[in-house]
């Protein structure tokens, strides 16, 4: 066993969600209108922490997580969307602090949230290689010694002098998480970025992952894909709902994590989670409105959603996600993308999904359903989730899993008050 | 200090470690409380990424625009054309004796310096989000490459004039020496004003449609059009606490030397942008680290 690469004790994270209370009449307007801004000049000067007293609702995001990572060691960071996996990422990479506890890194941290961070697109490829690395922390006599091993890496050496705006989405990709790869510090934290570019470019970038590890550095990985977990980690830490739920090998994570699926197949009421927000039902239905577990090709999935918010939000949306049963994400759907609008009332609400089979080779299929609210812009994942299985459906031909976006629609529905 | 749930661990670290921590870099992280150090080495550990973001900046806005460079010596001549013919000519506002265009291009340059580097700065952490929600850096970065940014504009525009006082046979003196003093202190002021206003406007995106109106009202409160000798003598120290007061009539001074020295005037000046400065950069070290979770 190394040495301390990384101490986390008793990491918490709150997040306001939500907004103000709508507006009843013009005269709550008015004085409103003339106590906002003493209130928000107050809050503005305490700082962000007087969030906490009272007034929006809160969640937390992360509740006492502690764990620590050994220098050289591959941890797994596993969990369903909204267990509060990017949170702890953001504060490991110093980009939001925490509410409270403490933790310790030894070593320098490259983080890949998000691969391609401050591309341009005016810019060409060579400059942006420059660019991307400097805001990945790397010098720039560093970028200079690596370019050309950057660019090969990406395959584009005939087009690293073009605009990156002339890019396919692939080639923007691969040249962003080449950029990336070759990040020297001895602690990388990486979100699920690898999921970029096709089977073989894939294939490429877990190389490199696993060069990274073998090479005695420490990495955090989060991803949904327990074969990849499996093959690259030694360690694992599973969370749910903001604490983590188990630590130890990698393997039992995995099993604990399947396990944690496993007894959550059937439910369809998932947890509120302060009493603000609450998914109540999950049905899924096909093109006749009966409820059923198998997807055709062919035909159209509905799936409905009904969800109980406490206050107005200015940003609320719904996002489904498929997976396969290894945990392997396959497509979302987002709310807000699909109507384009995210400001609802507080009630009951129905969101009603129709999608149209893409042709999948997946015999299985999960579906995680969670609220994602953004607040003043607060970003947090109600981690209210159902888990349900799609069964004995046949497709007629393969698909790259990663290029899945099949045409759906999203109607959103609000129940009348107390109805 | 230390949760609860750290008690279990907290044995660990009282085992003698065999390699030698130390060695590497080690990073605290904690609840963020109260005022923060500026941390001003750290800042200069990233200043290549500075250089970076200055260069992108402009190179970007090189690229867009149609006439790129010429946009930093269309606007202050521009100005200088319609203020001499309004203001100098119709209106007939003195100019200390200096031929009047040369006296408001003079004014224009560091008056054209503050207000884009006001405007890039205020809107530099919002334009700026996805880094922020991203990637670590100093945050001070984002606000400080919009200000230096304007500096190439300036430079540009500078050429101007030296064509400017060659056409009215104007040689300089040797105040102009002190000449840098003035745009470092144009640049501050800019920075100063930038750093608060970027910082509120992440909380409230109004700061966006203040700035504008901020800067209009602002070029007629300073000596731009107009000389400070407008202004009754004992009233000059007050003048002064508009910083670019100072700085606009720093400029005349240093660059002709034929104005009186700026003197009281100029020392109030340098005093608020201090102040003001000082005041910007803690407040933005104590703003910064709601920026990730508000933006």
């Amino acid at each position: 066993m190394g040495d301390l690469a990384i101490r986390c004790e008793g990491i918490a994270k709150q997040y306001r969600i939500g907004q103000r209370e709508s507006y009843r009449s013009l005269r709550d307007t008015l004085t409103d209108a003339i106590t906002a801004p003493i209130r928000r000049v107050r809050a503005a000067l305490q700082g962000s922490d007087s969030g906490s007293t009272g007034g929006p609702a809160t969640i937390w995001a992360l509740e006492a997580v502690s764990f620590e990572v050994r220098q050289g060691e591959v941890l797994g960071i596993i969990g369903r969307n909204g267990a509060g996996k990017s949170t702890l990422l953001k504060i490991l990479s110093r980009i939001t602090w925490p509410t409270r506890g403490s933790a310790d890194i030894y070593g320098r941290v490259g983080s890949l949230l998000e691969v391609g961070t401050g591309f341009h697109p005016e810019l060409t490829g060579r400059e942006n290689v420059y660019l991307n690395g400097a805001i990945l922390g790397m010098k720039k006599a560093e970028i200079a010694r690596k370019f050309d091993e950057i660019v090969s890496f990406a395959e584009l050496e005939s087009f690293i002098d073009t605009p990156v705006k002339r890019y396919s989405s692939g080639m923007y990709m691969r040249l962003a998480f080449a950029v990336a790869a070759h990040i020297q510090t001895e602690i990388l934290i990486v979100d699920e970025v690898l999921a970029v570019g096709d089977a073989q470019f894939q294939k490429k970038c877990l190389g490199k992952m696993d060069e990274a590890a073998r090479h005695g550095r420490t990495v955090l990985f989060v991803s949904h894909n327990m074969l990849v977990l499996q093959k690259l980690c030694t360690a694992g830490i599973v969370l749910d709902s903001g604490t983590v739920v188990s630590q130890g090998r990698i393997g039992s994570c995995v099993h604990y994590y399947s396990q944690l699926s496993e007894s959550r197949q059937d439910l369809t009421a998932a947890t509120a989670l302060d009493g603000s927000m609450a998914i109540k039902t999950v049905r899924i239905l096909d093109e006749e409105g009966e409820p059923t577990g198998t997807w055709l090709y062919g035909r159209r999935l509905i799936v409905e959603v009904d969800a109980s918010v406490g206050v107005p939000c200015q940003h609320l949306a719904l996002d489904i996600t498929f997976y396969t049963s290894e945990g392997q994400r396959l497509f979302g759907l987002q709310s807000d993308v699909l109507n384009g609008r995210t400001a609802y009332d507080a009630g009951l609400h129905t969101v009603r999904f129709e999608i149209e089979n893409p042709g999948l080779t997946v015999p299985e299929m999960y579906l995680d359903v969670g609220l994602r609210t953004q607040g003043v812009g607060y970003e947090a994942m109600l981690p209210c989730a159902g888990y349900l299985v799609l069964k004995g459906y046949v497709p007629p031909h393969a698909h790259n899993l990663n290029l899945i976006t099949p045409s759906a629609s999203a109607v959103w529905s609000q129940a009348v008050q107390g109805g | 200090m230390a949760t609860l749930s750290g008690e279990a661990l907290r044995l660990e670290p009282q085992v003698p470690v065999v390699a030698p921590v130390a060695a590497l870099p080690h990073v605290a992280i904690r609840p963020a409380r109260g005022w923060i150090a500026l941390d001003l080495g750290e800042l200069w550990q990233y200043r290549e990424l500075l250089l970076f973001l200055i260069w992108r900046d402009i190179k970007v806005r090189y690229k867009q625009t149609a006439l790129g460079a010429a946009w930093a010596i269309l606007q202050p001549v521009f100005s200088m054309v319609v203020f001499s013919l309004f203001f100098g000519r119709l209106a007939k506002v003195p100019s200390d004796g200096i031929p009047y265009p040369v006296f408001a291009y003079c004014a224009l340059l560091p008056w054209q310096l503050f207000a884009y580097a006001l405007t890039e700065s205020s809107n530099s952490v919002v334009a700026n989000e996805r880094l922020i929600s991203k990637v670590y850096f100093p945050r001070l970065v984002i606000p400080l490459a919009g200000v230096l940014a304007g500096l190439v504009d300036f430079a540009i525009a500078f050429s101007v004039l030296i064509l400017l006082m060659l056409r009215y046979g104007i040689v300089p003196t040797a105040t102009i020496a002190t000449l840098p003093l003035f745009v470092l202190l144009a640049v501050l002021t800019a920075l100063a004003v930038g750093l608060w206003l970027s910082a509120l406007n992440v909380q409230y995106r109004d700061v966006r449609y203040t700035v504008g109106f901020l800067t209009q009202i602002w070029l007629f409160l300073s000596p731009v059009a107009y000389p400070s000798s407008l202004v009754p003598e004992r009233w000059r120290p007050l003048y002064g606490l508009n910083p670019m007061a100072g700085v606009v009539e720093g400029f005349r001074w240093a660059l002709v030397g034929k104005t009186p020295p700026p003197g009281a005037m100029l020392a109030v000046s340098v005093v608020m942008v201090l102040l003001l400065l000082a005041g910007g950069l803690f407040y933005f070290r104590r703003m910064e680290n709601s920026f990730a979770d508000v933006i």
